[in-house]
């Protein structure tokens, strides 16, 4: 199945982007096709690169940033929301990339189903 | 790739306008919809209800009044907008005091309605 993600809160505050993770990482395990990640509201937040957890916690940004790289996942990240929020080319960790709401409306209509995490 | 696909989408609002951004943020996506030339409803429930009361004034709180912008969603052909019966009950609401026309449906309907859909984004 085609899967599109959309992670509406953000690291460590919630547990939506821990969710969003482990349902993909299943997913992917699985064979099915997670088709793109779109990061909006504080989800914004999982793509800073100025993100430094304590040594013996989850890096949750570098964690997408691997599934990425391991996966070609595309993890896209709202231009409104993430200038509203100070994230912006500079502070952005790898694998990820700033673009518009019609990723997300263009990912819905593309996947077979769009599965949001968040309140 | 998309081209010629129309999906129906539904956003569901559900928090009052102001105490966070997902109402805010969740009218993006739909005016942003607008343009894929999608089957887009709207439904209004629980305090989301609060999004479409008439005579908003936010300067008190210096936060934008973007009310106004649902009265413009017609102009986008967005004209699907559902507003759950019960949430206006228990805020002591009525179809009157909202400022866009809508169509009440009692939380069973609406029910129906949402399985009806491909999409169902909530905010």
């Amino acid at each position: 199945m085609k899967f599109a993600i959309m992670i509406n809160e953000g690291p460590y505050q919630h547990q939506a982007t821990d969710s969003a993770y482990l349902f993909c990482k299943a997913a992917l395990d699985k064979g099915h096709e997670i088709r793109r990640v779109f990061f909006y509201h504080d989800g914004v937040n999982n793509a800073s690169s100025l993100t430094e957890p304590p040594q013996d916690d989850r890096n949750i940004v570098a964690r997408w940033s691997k599934l990425a790289e391991e996966h070609k996942l595309d993890l896209v990240v709202c231009v409104a929301a993430a200038l509203r929020r100070g994230i912006q080319e500079e502070n952005l960790a790898p694998g990820f990339r700033i673009s518009g709401l019609g990723q997300l409306v263009e990912a819905g209509i593309e996947a077979d189903r769009l599965v949001t995490f968040g309140d | 790739m998309s081209e010629g696909v129309v999906k129906k989408f539904m956003f569901v609002n559900r928090k009052s306008p102001y105490g966070t951004v997902y109402a805010l943020e969740s009218l993006e996506v739909v005016l942003i919809s607008a343009a894929f030339d999608q089957d887009v409803s709207l439904v209004f429930m629980d305090d989301g209800v609060y999004q479409l009361k008439k005579g908003q004034q936010t300067k008190g709180i210096e936060n934008k009044n973007f009310s106004p912008t649902y009265r413009a969603l017609d102009g986008y052909d967005i004209e699907k907008l559902y507003v759950e019966q019960e949430s206006l009950d228990a805020r002591g609401l009525t179809e009157d005091d909202l400022l866009v026309d809508v169509t009440v449906l009692s939380k069973a309907d609406m029910g129906k309605l949402m399985d009806d859909m491909d999409v169902v984004l909530s905010f």
